[in-house]
């Protein structure tokens, strides 16, 4: 710890603080463009010059060590002053520089509002210039279709180049020329490959990068802000739903440590256009093959008919990949009531069940835990695309200090140093019989993680090798008093929420593999179940937000709300229990799913015992206790979960893990209603047939 | 300065690989790198390749030295962009660099701009035979003899038009050119008299640590008494530290002492003398300034002038009281002010000029 006076305050600050963070620690406010705390130090902008008794200058407090200022004659600690003239003339002078070749068109630019340079120049700006030459031009670039440039603003802060480089991976952007011809591109204008490109725009201080799909549609102070938690993966990130009266204009992310830090990848950001098209906003009904519009009551009345006849064993449900718990719940007890035990959420067949315990199924050692983790291996998982922001975290970890990484399953450009082991699950039972190099890395780790993806589980020996890997998890030791690493990476927002629930077979029900075949059942209710084909035959309720393959198959559809237009429970891959909050409304006859739930268990005969949401939520929480606690991670029952596991035993197949994930920009209805994701997706397939050659 | 591109698609090669030779040199270029550092050598590699290229910088060659060191090729295109001496475009066979910064451009590097805007044309442009192509660079560092231009890896310096049309002449004939100085210099030594440094005292070694006397006069004056005897008798036992300079062999005396000049039985220059009296042999400045004429130095109204119209103005006159005080001279006696005011500096008198 290092005490220094700054602006007559004493604070004491940890030695490797910059001057800058003992600064804000003291209170003050230091204004910057180029410096941000989650990338490395560059010290160009000059904007957070601070007065630092005995040194000549002002200094650069970004870039300058607590630890490198010298005491005063007498050993008094540092003196550091942030108000002084000074400092506001070197501010103002380094503002003025800034302002050189700053175009002042604000007033047409899509950061006016929100932006660092407009607020700071409010602050330090001067209302004349002293030049008359003309301002620099420079063309601009084309970098994605995410990102759209506005060179003229460039202030070559270098963010968007620390970010591709650093967090992202993926070192796309870079500045060539040098001088006041200095210009920030990526390599011949190729589109970024980046999954994370959009937070470029957001690290951009000014209206250089801005992001394309918004550009000119709004001002920030016409959006109501909502905060919100994603569903595109199973990992939660925070978000903020930006409406403008009754659409969602975009998304932004919040910072929360334990899970996204402050980034969200670009299918999380960029699918808000898909929750405007292909909206089922009103019951459908099909009549003679064909699907016609008609109302609640009717199709409540045919779904009643068919229901009533029909023998509870016969009838399913299926959950899809982006449901809230409040839906799944009340499914279930609709279910339960009509007395059905074929119940299933797991359309991708991944073997897990509530069974086993919840550990068995959950990220264990949290995504904040990755960064103590000192060894991982990945089996069957693409972290990159099936949770963009467990990549990240993973590569956070290996750039403190690269440790071992271990991928068992299909070749992946992870963004991070790892040793590719093989393909399948035997190589897993190599690596846990120790026949392999890697397992003295695992052997010889602290605290090592086992990462095990859908891939390895949505197969028919997906019980074996969720078997083995808790072999693995036991024979190296990940699981001890105080670490479980044993990790499940879960890529559906809703699954981990209904497994909770219990929302598996019952005795002697049928799972959704079976329950998808023909004649296997005579109703399907289909509560948002769009990656699983249902054979013909069964009498399908599809009830969702998207006319996608769950609706085409649909005989009645009942079109519910999107998670942006809900209040909405989710539990994120490690367990963690957070709520979704309603930005904006459903569209036309849609409405929220419990709702739909509740009312049709009325026509049904079965009434649901709740007339609103805080009923359904009491029940719920008496019942699972758990889900009560919002942002929580609820202890689970970790070793003896995975030691049952680990006994379970089974024999795996010899076939190769295959992702679960075929196109990252299009897992779900609303990305493949989108048209952004579309041309994401067709930009990655043009760059892997390139790459095939 | 302007933007630097990469060249248009229609005349980027469409492959590029090292030659054997160039792959070996590259391999041992790596190597001086510790692991994991290969991309230290990118600027050699890049300036293997731009020589193997023909001078210039293709897209290709780009994209092999990232391949070759595992960057992204981004960051060899900053790297590629950043530095002026890494072509983008085609150049000629022989590449003329024509330094236009301020040294060159008052010695007449204007002309030489004319000379080579008319026989190649604009800059950046090959000729249709492909044999020449030029570029206005900044400072090559050459300015002891400007102006000056490189052509390939050559400086070709003291140019004139004519000097450089031959040279363009004879590299198009491919005759062979001297590099070099154009007009009989050998180096940069100075081309016409030699006007400064002409005291051979400064090459005698004489002057070098003279001033370390001051402290062996004083020394001197307060031996044998006191500390100085003590160290002295307490040396055997006590022996000091090295000097810097304890392991040279000879330092010879310094020259210019009032103590050396006495022994020498000259007389020696008091501090309070005028400038002038000390041996006009071994003065600075030589006595008949050799410039021609019609190439005055700047002019200005203060008393300094390198060049002066009349004898007396400029360079202080022994029995003018110069407006410059002589160093040495005690602030009070020196002359009235330059800017005509009389005040001077009261003070006690200080114990040298009790003395006098």
């Amino acid at each position: 710890m290092t005490k220094l006076i700054i602006d007559g305050i004493e604070v004491e600050v940890p030695s490797e603080y910059t001057l800058l963070q003992a600064c804000e620690a003291a209170g003050a406010e230091i204004p910057r463009f180029c410096f941000h705390e989650r990338l490395s130090i560059a010290g160009n902008c000059r904007m957070c010059l601070v007065e630092l008794k005995g040194a000549p200058k002002p200094v650069a407090s970004c870039a300058w060590g607590v630890r490198d200022c010298r005491p005063g004659p007498n050993g008094e600690p540092p003196q550091v002053f942030t108000k002084t003239p000074t400092v506001k003339k070197a501010r103002e002078g380094v503002m003025e520089f800034l302002l050189i070749n700053h175009p002042l068109d604000c007033p047409i630019c899509d950061q006016g509002g929100e932006c660092d340079l407009q607020d700071q120049a409010m602050a330090y700006g001067i209302d004349t210039t002293r030049y008359h030459e003309n301002k620099r031009a420079v063309p601009d670039k084309y970098i994605g279709p995410l990102v759209a440039t506005k060179m003229n603003r460039c202030i070559h802060c270098t963010r968007c180049i620390r970010f591709a480089t650093e967090v992202a991976g993926v070192p796309d952007l870079g500045a060539i020329g040098r001088g006041e011809d200095m210009e920030i591109t990526s390599y011949l204008e190729t589109a970024m490959r980046s999954e994370l490109q959009g937070n470029v725009a957001d690290l951009c201080p000014v209206g250089a990068l801005v992001h394309k799909p918004q550009n000119y549609n709004m001002r920030p102070w016409e959006l109501s802000k909502t905060e919100s938690i994603d569903v595109m993966d199973a990992v939660g990130s925070a978000i903020r739903v930006d409406a403008r009266g009754r659409e969602v204009m975009r998304i932004e992310p919040r910072v929360n440590e334990a899970i996204n830090e402050e980034w969200i990848s670009d299918k999380t950001r960029q699918i808000v256009d898909g929750l405007r098209t292909q909206r089922l906003d009103q019951p459908y009904v099909r009549e003679n093959g064909r699907l016609r519009a008609a109302s609640w009551q009717e199709a409540f009345a045919v779904i009643a008919a068919r229901v009533r006849g029909a023998d509870p064993k016969r009838i399913g449900a299926l959950v899809g990949d982006l449901v809230a718990v409040e839906e799944i719940y009340a499914l279930k007890l609709l279910m339960e009531a009509l007395g059905s035990p074929n119940l299933d959420c797991r359309q991708d067949g991944a073997a897990l069940s509530p069974a086993q315990g919840r550990a068995s199924y959950l990220f264990n050692a949290t995504i904040a835990g990755i960064e103590q983790a000192d060894a991982i291996l990945i089996v069957g998982a693409n972290p990159r695309t099936e949770a963009s922001l467990v990549n990240v975290r993973i590569r956070k970890r290996w750039r403190l200090a690269p440790l071992p990484i271990g991928l068992i399953g299909e070749p992946a450009d992870l963004t991070y140093g790892h040793d590719y082991l093989g393909a399948g699950p035997e190589t897993l039972a190599e690596v846990i019989a120790g026949r392999h190099s890697f397992a003295e890395k695992l052997k010889s780790a602290q605290r090592p993680l086992i990462i095990v993806g859908q891939g390895a589980l949505m197969r028919a020996d997906g019980a074996a090798v969720l078997a083995l890997a808790a072999q693995a998890a036991q024979a190296f030791g990940a699981v001890a008093e105080g670490w479980n690493g044993f990790c499940v990476l879960h890529t559906a927002a809703a699954r981990v929420g209904a497994l909770d629930l219990g929302f598996v077979p019952g005795e002697g029900g049928l799972d959704a593999a079976v329950m998808a075949q023909a004649g296997a059942l005579d109703v399907i209710y289909n509560l948002g179940a769009d990656e699983i084909e249902i054979a013909p035959g069964a009498f399908v309720i599809y009830q969702g937000t998207h006319g996608d393959r769950g609706a085409h198959r649909a005989d009645v559809i009942l079109p519910g709300a999107a998670y942006t237009e809900k209040s909405g429970t989710y539990v994120n891959t490690e367990g963690r229990v957070q709520m979704a909050n309603r930005a904006s409304f459903p569209p036309g006859d849609a409405r929220e799913d419990w709702a739909i739930l509740r009312a049709l268990s009325e026509g049904l005969g079965s009434r649901l015992p709740f007339d609103s949401l805080p009923q359904l939520r009491r029940k719920l929480y008496a019942e699972h206790p758990h889900l009560g606690a919002i942002g929580e991670i609820a202890p689970g029952d970790g070793p003896a979960a995975i030691q049952a596991l680990a006994a379970a035993g089974g024999t795996p197949s010899r076939e190769p893990f295959a992702s679960p994930i075929l196109d990252f920009y299009l897992t779900n209805p609303i990305a493949r209603a989108s048209g952004v994701m579309a041309e994401c997706s067709a930009i990655a397939r043009e760059r892997r047939l390139e790459a095939a050659e | 300065m302007s933007n630097r591109r990469l060249a248009a698609a229609e005349i980027q090669p469409p492959s590029f690989a090292f030659t054997a030779d160039n792959e070996n040199w590259a391999a041992r270029e790596i190597e001086k790198y510790p692991p994991g550092r290969q991309a230290s050598a990118v600027i050699p590699l890049l300036w293997r390749a731009q020589e193997q290229a023909g001078g210039w910088l293709p897209q290709k060659a780009i994209e092999a030295v990232a391949e070759k060191l595992g960057m992204p090729y981004i960051r060899v295109l900053e790297v590629a962009t950043f530095y002026t001496m890494f072509a983008l475009e085609p150049v000629g066979r022989y590449f003329v660099q024509l330094c236009g910064t301020v040294p060159c451009h008052s010695c007449g590097a204007v002309e030489l701009k004319e000379v080579l805007s008319r026989r190649i044309g604009e800059q950046g442009h090959v000729t249709a035979d492909g044999t020449f192509s030029w570029l206005e660079v900044e400072c090559l560092g050459a300015c002891c003899n400007a102006p000056m231009a490189q052509i390939n890896k050559d400086y070709y310096e003291d140019l004139t038009p004519e000097i450089l049309e031959k040279i363009l002449d004879d590299l198009a004939a491919g005759r062979e050119v001297k590099p070099g100085p154009q007009q009989g210099r050998r180096s940069s030594e100075p081309a016409r008299a030699a006007n400064t440094l002409q005291d051979p005292a400064l090459f005698d070694g004489s002057v070098v640590g003279a001033w370390r006397n001051r402290f062996e006069e004083q020394a001197i004056k307060e031996a044998p008494t006191g500390e100085a005897s003590t160290a002295t008798a307490a040396a055997p036992s006590q022996p000091k530290p090295a000097k810097p300079d304890a392991g040279r062999t000879i330092e010879s005396e310094a020259a210019d002492t009032p103590a050396k000049k006495a022994k020498e039985g000259e007389v020696p220059v008091k501090p309070d003398d005028p400038e002038g009296s000390a041996d006009p042999r071994k003065a600075t400045v030589a006595p008949n300034d050799e410039r021609p004429e019609g190439r005055s130095a700047p002019q200005s109204g203060k008393s300094y002038t390198p060049t002066p119209a009349k004898p007396e103005e400029g360079r202080p006159v022994a029995d003018a009281k110069g407006t410059t005080p002589v160093s040495g001279t005690s602030p009070a006696e020196g002359g009235a002010r330059r800017d005509g005011r009389d005040t001077k500096p009261v003070g006690p008198k200080t114990s040298d000029e009790a003395e006098r």
